[in-house]
């Protein structure tokens, strides 16, 4: 069996907006091994994207345990979850949040100015990001120079740039056109299956959901069923 | 400095608006350092080792007034007193401007022995005794105006005619003296010294008399016992007097057009307040619009601290740009205006560099810090989902 990267066990997450406070996931527990692309899927409101969150360390649960290769990270404070996610974790987005001041390249080499790499050092990586994403003559156009595909890509690059074991993806075609969420998805596959990266995805598309290995459905904060292989 | 691409692009973010606001720094710090300099210049004149044991006696009702010679063996024998000199406003007008340089007539052999800080080859020295027409002009100004030693000087005085009722004079400049240091040496860009001899036999009225008297005393801890006993000594006589030092005659002199240091306070502290507010505004916007870029920064795994220290750097290098532009701007400036106006140079120093470069500190701390600390505390899952 292979190991698991992402170990969740009894996750339950409380929100509190003013007085009133909503569970969002009732005690979830759900392993992704390493080298997995996970789908996660469900409507509106299932708390996908918390649980998203949650592996990403952006959050902390209210109650359970995460471990991620190996590491509790729901024990972590905020200082060393930063630290975590900076090594560890890539992070992709619906609306790429690119920094639209800085070029594809610089964008690229934000994860890097964490490290203790030297500024030739950092660029030429991001440089070999962007080529990994087909984007090396993109790569002193700002974000509003490149199209919505260029720009996820850009983010991709980014989110793959510190060589990270785990990608999160929220949404990440909601964005774009039919044609150009198959090539980003074409893109995540290809990262997953010749990068060894394990990826898991929020989506709400079925097309793009049949790219993943596997697909979890989440349905009012707990999983719908096992994970569909 | 390998944030600085970072952080320099995050304040072009909007480039209208930084060169506004950063225009608006420029205009405050040239305005700062222009009157933190005119301020060091009033604060500093006769405040050199020498004037420490140096005492300006001058008419009590006001320095307007001559005292008449008849008072210097008076004064020269009163307990402490070491030596004395004195001069007379010559209100001289180089070239048709007014106010373009100060001349005074003095007693040459007791106007060099009495100012070490005025140095000049003895030859010139000698020259200026034993020559009746003779003036000696700073060195700044004789390099100013092309002056050479031997030219023939035609001043005018809006004050005191020859007897043949001409205002018009002419010197012949026999030294140049220079500063003993460069304080000193940027006071020579306007100052003159005519034979007081000449002066007081050729004009028209008021022979015989002294605008103030320099008085040299024993040491510096008798100072204020000879003033008050040289102001005891003439009192309730025709020439009532009022001794003081050199720096405090300085001071006073300013203070005929207000009190400068508050004066200078009080604009400064208006300008400095308004571009605060402005400054603060500013950054507050800047960074409430970057709220969701912010964020995707902590995600990216930029700690807390480091998000608050990215901001405050955008807060100081906005002020310290705009400023030290301000600044230099001032320092390059400043001595064309003052010249016009017959002062020395203004004093670009370390002590007024020094304020402008703590006020851009202090400014951008004050501005920066609100933001900074927003930024530092807001929530990833709550900026990124717009809330």
């Amino acid at each position: 069996m292979t190991e698991a990267l992402v170990q969740i066990r009894n996750v339950v997450k409380h929100y509190t907006r003013g007085k009133q406070t909503v569970e969002v996931l009732h005690g979830i527990t759900l392993d992704i091994p390493k080298g997995d692309f996970v789908a996660l899927m469900g409507p509106s409101g299932s708390g996908k994207t918390t649980l998203l969150n949650l592996i990403g360390g952006l959050d902390q649960p209210t109650r359970g345990e995460i471990l991620v290769d190996g590491k509790r990270i729901d024990r972590m404070g905020n200082t060393e979850l930063a630290r975590w996610r900076a090594g560890n974790v890539g992070f992709v987005f619906q609306f790429y949040n690119l920094l639209p001041v800085l070029t594809a390249e610089r964008n690229v080499e934000l994860p890097l100015l964490l490290t203790k790499m030297g500024g030739a050092e950092r660029l030429k990586r991001a440089n070999v990001a962007l080529e990994i994403v087909g984007l090396k003559d993109r790569a002193r156009h700002k974000p509003k120079e490149l199209s919505g595909g260029q720009e996820q890509r850009v983010a991709i690059a980014r989110a793959l740039v510190s060589d990270p074991t785990l990608l999160v993806c929220d949404e990440p075609t909601g964005d774009l056109d039919r044609k150009t969420a198959d090539e980003v998805l074409t893109l995540l596959q290809r990262l997953n299956r010749e990068h060894g990266k394990t990826i898991v995805m929020v989506t709400h598309d079925p097309k793009a959901a049949e790219y993943a290995k596997h697909t979890v459905h989440l349905d009012k904060g707990t999983l719908a069923d096992e994970p569909v292989h | 400095m390998k944030y600085f691409n970072l952080i320099w692009s995050s304040l072009f973010r909007k480039k209208t608006r930084t060169a506004l606001t950063m225009l608006s720094i420029f205009s405050a710090f040239l305005l700062f350092g222009l009157l933190s300099a005119v301020n060091a210049l009033f604060s500093s004149s006769g405040t050199g080792e020498v004037a420490t044991t140096r005492l300006v006696v001058q008419a009590r009702t006001s320095f307007t007034v001559s005292l008449p010679m008849s008072m210097l063996p008076e004064i020269e024998a009163i307990p402490g007193v070491k030596a004395v000199s004195w001069r007379q406003w010559f209100g001289a007008v180089y070239d048709d401007s007014p106010n373009n340089v100060f001349g005074f007539a003095v007693p040459p052999a007791r106007w060099v022995a009495m100012f070490p800080e005025w140095v000049m080859p003895e030859d010139q020295q000698r020259a200026f005794a034993n020559t009746r027409t003779g003036i000696v002009v700073g060195k700044l100004a004789a390099e100013k105006w092309g002056w050479k030693i031997g030219d023939k000087l035609p001043l005018s005085s809006n004050i005191f005619p020859q007897k043949n009722g001409s205002k018009d004079w002419q010197f012949d400049i026999v030294g140049i003296f220079d500063g003993a240091d460069e304080n000193y040496r940027r006071q020579t860009s306007n100052q003159i010294y005519v034979n007081f001899d000449y002066f007081d036999e050729a004009n028209q009225f008021g022979a015989g008399r002294a605008g103030i008297f320099n008085v040299q005393v024993e040491n510096a801890n008798q100072m204020e016992v000879v003033a008050a006993a040289i102001d005891a000594r003439f009192l309730n006589s025709a020439n009532e007097t009022k001794s003081q030092t050199e720096s405090e005659f300085q001071l006073g002199f300013a203070r005929q057009i207000g009190d400068i240091g508050l004066i200078v306070t009080a604009i400064l502290s208006a300008v400095m307040f308004t571009i605060l507010l402005l400054t603060a505004n500013t950054m507050a916007q800047s960074v409430r619009e970057r709220i969701p870029e912010l964020a995707v920064l902590k995600t990216l795994g930029f700690s807390d601290t480091t998000v608050l220290l990215l901001v405050l750097g955008e807060a100081l290098l906005l002020v310290g740009v705009a400023g030290l532009a301000g600044m230099g701007m001032a320092a390059l400036a400043g001595p064309g205006l003052t010249a016009g106006m017959g002062f020395p140079p203004l004093p670009f120093d370390a002590v007024v560099w020094g304020r402008a470069l703590i006020t851009m500190a202090v400014m951008a701390i004050v501005v920066g810090l609100l933001p900074a600390l927003r930024a530092q505390r807001l929530s990833i899952i709550d900026a990124l989902a717009g809330r």
